[in-house]
């Protein structure tokens, strides 16, 4: 075994160790203390799990190929609320409502072009004036939920199609059609990854940007794809969610953001770019959603959760740093 | 380009007059762009320069602007606090709780002593253990937030006898006519403004957020100078917490959710750089000042208060922007 695969190993199957181990310990401490008697590998409870881990989920994907990058984005869940907004609204203009119930697939378009155009913004910020992502997409953050505040006050916007909520709460194989856009985006972002110019690139960036600039990668354009693509995925989660729920308040997505990037990080993405993988994220999704729900299933309220994910956080921060460091860092300082 | 290259090459920019003017404009942009904004809004509206309007504006930017004046050490020393938030909400339910129970003077000291330890725990994981201060601060903001439901209960906060005690005096009270949080506010940021600016610690702040490593070559104590910014940060933000509580005398448990990215915002306003290395108080407090007054000027030209936001937005990038064109000597970014 060549050095160094031990430790890439570790990190690799953490995740789904972990996953693993939350799976076993909330099955048997649910044999004793859940208020339910449905036991917590029930098939109906991973089917709704795996259905309430697609609105983070699909996000998710595309903040790995952010971080992967070197960059950060910070107003995703403000493009998710201003997505969610147009999807319901456009519903209810004219010359849409007179085209019956499959107008909603006018509707996602529209939805998912105002995703790629925020996303575009913000590329071509962190493009051309060279400020960092950090901040172009804090200003974003407050700048798109003014946004979704002026389009409609502060009310909520709401619109029931029945044909698009029967879409939604279709399954098909068992799985719900959430599951299945989370599915479909993991793989399409595995692909872009690991199987293209563009994903190869990312990291080449993300790992040494002076670098890939001499090896004549364009990065401003790269950049600027990249929040477009995150732009389209917050707004496909908008789709998503929404177009079952039919409702969105001005705040809803509010500190998503933090949320995904908890997920990330737990999937083993480093914030400084150039390593991080497509397929860890799930695993770091699933394992909140885990998380979540488990403790919900032993009676724990929601104090432990957030109690518990940020020390676990913490502690992945920790482990991490220890299995990376070990031996390399001569001078300690 | 380097940080060095960065500097010659805008020292070398500054050698035509046209380019000094615009490193003029840069450096004192943030003034410039006060002013202007002061100017118009008292042209568009009679009432902005009015005394009362003008202490009620930075009244309540006090709470705001004391957590920044801390997240300013935080920031100049390199890292990032994204806590601020959840840990002001948990000083805010801990001294309302508290003071039922031990009177307020107790609970006053009571709970900064736990803002404090709870400050500490992020510096000795960013100061000691070197973890990185986003993810670190990340995952504080969550638990802190479960530690303040689990002490409420999930319950608001109120004090029972509000008629009855001293403890509204940080928040309502007044001294020489001044509001107390204001002179909370203005007493803090004089004096984190000297230790910033004229102490050896402050000197300190500045190297280790400039350059760690030649900070740590310097003999200087590079953990115990991070360490220390975060308590300070602490110290700030249970001062504001007081503030709130003394304020409202009762609230949510969710009262700072968010403030810790406005609280940047205003920082970054202000012109310290998230690299580090960069800053001072009394450019945080006018970015405190300028937030502040910017969404009170809007509200009184007849805009909703959600128009800030949009506004917020485009300044703070403006203002990031020439400060970094400044300092390259272009305005546009030369990545290809």
């Amino acid at each position: 075994m060549a050095p160094g695969t031990w430790s890439t190993f570790l990190r690799r199957g953490a995740i789904w160790a972990f996953i693993a181990l939350e799976l076993a310990f909330f099955s048997i401490a649910g044999e004793f203390l859940s208020v339910s008697d449905k036991a917590f590998m029930n098939w109906d409870n991973m089917l709704l799990l795996l259905k309430q881990s697609a609105p983070l989920g699909i996000i998710a994907m595309g903040m790995t190929l952010i971080m992967v990058n070197g960059n950060i984005d910070l107003s995703v869940g403000a493009i998710f609320a201003l997505a969610a907004v147009i999807l319901l609204d456009s519903m209810t203009w004219p010359f849409m409502a007179a085209m019956g119930d499959w107008s909603f697939l006018l509707a996602w378009v529209f939805a998912l072009l105002a995703g790629v155009a925020l996303g575009a913004l913000n590329g071509f910020l962190v493009w051309k004036t060279g400020v960092d992502a950090f901040i172009i997409t804090l200003g974003a953050m407050l700048g798109f939920r003014g946004l979704v505040f002026m389009y409609n006050g502060e009310n909520p916007t709401s619109h029931l199609n029945w044909t698009l909520v029967d879409f939604a709460e279709a399954q098909f194989l068992g799985l719900h059609t959430a599951t299945w856009f989370l599915l479909v985006v993991t793989a399409g972002m595995w692909w872009l990854m690991n199987r293209t110019v563009h994903g190869r690139n990312a990291y080449a960036i993300g790992d040494n940007r002076e670098a890939a600039v001499n090896a004549g990668i364009r990065v401003g354009p790269h950049m600027m794809i990249n929040f477009m693509i995150i732009g389209f995925l917050a707004a496909l989660s908008a789709v998503v969610f929404y177009s079952e729920s039919g409702s969105v308040n001005p705040n809803d997505g509010m500190l998503y953001e933090l949320w995904i990037i908890t997920a990330v990080v737990l999937g083993g993405t480093k914030l400084t770019g150039g390593s991080g993988s497509i397929i860890s994220t799930l695993g770091g999704v699933l394992a909140i959603q885990i998380l979540r729900r488990g403790l919900n299933h032993i009676g724990a309220d929601t104090s432990t959760v957030n109690l518990v994910i940020g020390l676990i956080l913490i502690a992945v921060l920790f482990l991490d740093r220890q299995l990376n460091v070990k031996g390399k860092e001569a001078l300690r300082i | 380009m380097s940080e060095a290259a960065q500097e010659r090459s805008a020292r070398n920019a500054g050698g035509s007059s046209g380019a000094k003017v615009g490193t003029f404009l840069a450096k004192q942009g943030i003034l410039i762009a006060f002013v202007l904004f002061m100017v118009s809004f008292a042209l568009a509206s009679e009432r902005f320069l009015d005394p009362d309007n003008i202490l009620g504006v930075i009244r309540s930017s006090a709470i705001l602007g004391v957590m920044a004046l801390g997240v300013t050490f935080v920031v100049i020393s390199g890292n990032l606090d994204l806590s601020v938030g959840s840990l002001m909400s948990f000083s805010t339910i801990v001294v309302l709780d508290l003071h039922d129970t031990l009177g307020p003077a107790l609970a006053i000291l009571a709970m900064f002593g736990m803002t404090l330890a709870i400050g500490a725990v992020i510096g000795f994981l960013v100061g000691y253990l070197r973890l990185n201060s986003l993810i670190v601060t990340l995952g504080m903001l969550s638990a802190i937030h479960g530690l303040t439901l689990t002490w409420s209960g999930g319950q608001n906060m109120d004090i029972a006898d509000k008629a009855g005690t001293w403890f509204a005096v940080f928040g309502q009270g007044r001294a020489l006519g001044i509001p107390m949080p204001i002179l909370m506010f203005a007493l803090l940021a004089a004096v984190l403004g000297i230790v910033l600016a004229k102490t050896p610690f402050g000197r300190k702040v500045y190297a280790v957020g400039g350059n760690g490593t030649a900070a740590t070559f310097s003999g200087i104590r590079r953990a115990r100078t991070v360490f220390t910014c975060y308590l300070i940060s602490a110290f700030c933000v249970a001062t504001a917490g007081l503030i709130q509580a003394s304020r409202s005398m009762g609230s949510q448990n969710t009262v700072g959710q968010g403030m810790e990215l406005e609280v940047l915002a205003a920082v970054i306003l202000g012109g310290a750089s998230l690299m580090g290395g960069s800053g001072t108080i009394f450019k945080t407090v006018i970015g405190v000042l300028i937030l502040g007054f910017i969404q009170n000027g809007l509200l009184l030209i007849g805009l909703q208060f959600y128009v800030q936001f949009v506004v917020t937005w485009i300044i703070i990038i403006l203002a990031v922007w020439l400060d970094i064109a400044a300092k390259r000597g272009r305005l546009l970014s030369p990545i290809a």
